[in-house]
């Protein structure tokens, strides 16, 4: 086993460098760059100052060098600046809007957790109830809604019409601090929350139903009932820790669905997140940034799988890997 | 009835008994009859037939254009001319939502073809030779599976100028082949080690007769589910990107960029009906086309046990 976690840290590092490789080439492959847009748009601007430019940001060295000082630097988290706002430093932009995603994230996966698992235990013990119907309804529907529509659906009844709920943003007014705004921050994350956390939701309760409905048939659970332990302890001793491996090991893999779907999420509600950052970077082809998330996303991905699959062969030794 | 004598003779398929008749059938025709039980994909498959009929018979049902713009008559409410208003752009609603899903379903429809094509090919060479070239492919898979799918698309579209139904379909076919190479070249793995297989390379039968008269009919059952799915997939992706405004751009309808108008708060606290029936029509027709995937995976595999 430790020969396979040894082996699968290796593995992730040619797969870190054939990321930074793709990103890299992928803006390579980009018609123009932030200038070139610009001079074309303003005739006034001197031919000149504008090759002076080109030379001062390093667009005319040799691809190789290009990539060499993009990754080196990098690597010590320094990004470059950004060709949009005002030459700020990409890692500064990252870093305002990183939290706020990571919050919402965590947000949408406890909301995942706390519906989920739950409602997936207690259809699996009273299959074909009422409820287990109700639920699986609620599965295909949440998998089948573009969660984009579910957001502004969410927005028309709650926020607009009820008025319960923000409709975007992360604060009310920036002046806020201490714990009123930390539930004028849940306040506001209650929306894009559920809309993020929607098909997440659907998914793991379908998840957890079959493999509770998995573990309840097996004979190690017939010998604990035959023994007269109670159906409390059941559940609890036997069934969950069983029925719960599967499900944490595909919570490493659920990285990268939440970070795709917050990109459009963010979008709807303009949640100031780095989707929305990311959405506007790519529309004013700030590449930097853009090399930047796309980098940053990838990397979590890769790490996410990585823990997915280590857990996996910790908590399952059967399986062998040669 | 039969006899006991009888039914030991061997008879013909007509007049045989029931259980004997059910050994001549075909996979396909045995699929056919589990599929026709599940009531739920049959009603989805005539849902999903009429909405497809009422897209293409459009201009019969609406003598508006759906790109036609109007400058006087923008964001209007329902009239007896528009069923459904106008939209920003002065353009009938109600014409692009019959229109639009034209473009959605085409879209999605093609981009699975594509996928299809591409994967099937590439998991067929990575399952069927192994060695090198397996390990090669499937790197590759592994490389564009790292990027969410989001993510790398957008990054694409950035590159792109100018985004056609052709380009787009092309890209998503691009992108999204790896999971189902995976898919079949897992099946065929288990396929090489079978004695059939060892068999027709004894007689003869060249490497792409085995993958074409062995390997594909056996891997077709993962293949027709997975193409369903997908299908339902890219209609929410294109509708998804189209929403963001990365999708087919105005004035070409299609269900995502009529959503998209929603981002105008005007639109969406006034004009409930300019932005929900797209979404409706979305929804239903991923429904539809995921209950029909769900007929196809029990019909194909007996052993799935629905709970």
């Amino acid at each position: 086993m430790y020969k396979y976690i040894i082996r699968r840290i290796l593995v992730f590092i040619p797969m870190l460098f054939a990321l930074t490789i793709i990103v890299f080439g992928l803006a390579q492959l980009a018609p123009g760059d932030a200038l070139s847009g610009k001079s074309l748009a303003d005739p006034n601007v001197d031919p000149e100052i504008y090759e002076q430019q080109r030379e001062a940001l390093g667009l005319n060295d040799p691809i190789y060098v290009q990539y060499w000082n993009w990754i080196s630097s990098a690597a010590q988290g320094d990004f470059g600046n950004s060709l949009i706002f005002n030459g700020r430093s990409v890692m500064e932009l990252i870093e305002a809007r990183f939290a706020n995603t990571l919050y919402l994230g965590l947000f949408s996966l406890a909301i995942t957790i706390i519906v989920a698992i739950p409602i997936g235990i207690y259809s699996a013990r009273k299959p074909y109830s009422m409820l287990d119907y109700g639920a699986t309804g609620f599965g295909f529907l949440g998998l089948a809604i573009p969660n984009f529509f579910f957001g502004l659906i969410a927005i028309y009844v709650f926020s607009i019409n009820l008025g319960w709920f923000p409709s975007q943003g992360t604060l009310s007014s920036p002046g806020v601090s201490g714990f009123d705004a930390f539930t004028d921050r849940i306040h506001h994350m209650v929306l894009p929350g559920i809309t993020l956390g929607l098909a997440g939701t659907a998914t793991y309760m379908r998840y957890m139903r079959s493999e509770v409905l998995d573990v309840l048939g097996s004979d190690y659970i017939r010998t604990a009932k035959a023994k007269g332990m109670s159906e409390r302890n059941v559940l609890y001793k036997h069934t969950l820790r069983n029925a719960l491996i599967p499900i944490i090991t595909l919570m490493g893999f659920e990285i990268g669905v939440l970070l795709s779907g917050a990109v459009i999420t963010e979008q709807v509600f303009q949640y100031p997140g780095l989707g929305t950052l990311f959405l506007s970077s790519v529309m004013n082809r700030d590449f930097p940034v853009v090399m930047a998330i796309a980098l940053i996303l990838g990397i979590l991905i890769l790490i996410g799988n990585l823990i997915a699959d280590i857990l996996y062969s910790i908590v399952d030794p059967r399986i062998r890997y040669d | 009835m039969h006899t006991n004598l009888e039914s030991s003779l061997p008879t013909g398929p007509e007049n045989a008994p029931i259980d004997q008749q059910y050994q001549h059938k075909t996979p396909f025709q045995l699929a056919y009859q589990r599929f026709l039980k599940n009531k739920l994909a049959v009603v989805s498959v005539f849902v999903l037939l009429a909405i497809v009929i009422v897209c293409i018979s459009a201009p019969l049902l609406t003598s508006q254009d759906p790109i036609e713009t109007d400058v006087f008559n923008i964001e209007k409410s329902p009239t007896d001319e528009h069923i459904l208003g106008t939209n920003g752009q002065g353009q009938d609603n109600f014409a692009r939502l019959l229109y639009g899903g034209r473009i959605s379903l085409i879209v999605g429809f093609s981009a699975m073809f594509f996928t299809l094509v591409i994967g099937v090919l590439l998991g067929s060479i990575a399952g069927y030779y192994g060695g090198k070239v397996d390990s090669i492919i499937m790197r590759g898979a592994d490389i564009m599976l790292m990027l969410p799918f989001l993510v790398l698309v957008l990054t694409i579209m950035a590159v792109i100028d100018k985004v056609t139904i052709g380009l787009f379909v092309t890209i998503i076919a691009l992108t999204s082949w790896p999971n189902l190479t995976r898919i079949i070249r897992a099946t065929y793995l288990s396929l090489r080690e079978q004695e059939f297989v060892l068999g027709a390379r004894a007689i003869g039968a060249s490497d792409v007769r085995i993958i074409f008269k062995h390997f594909i009919p056996n891997a077709i059952g993962p293949i027709i589910v997975n193409a369903t799915l997908m299908m339902a997939t890219y209609i929410i992706v294109e509708s998804g990107l189209s929403f963001i405004g990365f999708g087919i751009p105005q004035p070409t309808p299609t269900w995502g960029n009529m959503i998209s108008e929603a981002q105008n708060i005007r639109i969406l606290r006034d004009h409930p009906e300019a932005w929900i029936p797209p979404g409706l029509a979305i929804l239903i027709t991923v429904l539809s086309i995921n209950f029909i995937g769900d007929g196809l995976r029990d019909a194909f595999n007996p052993k799935s046990n629905r709970r």
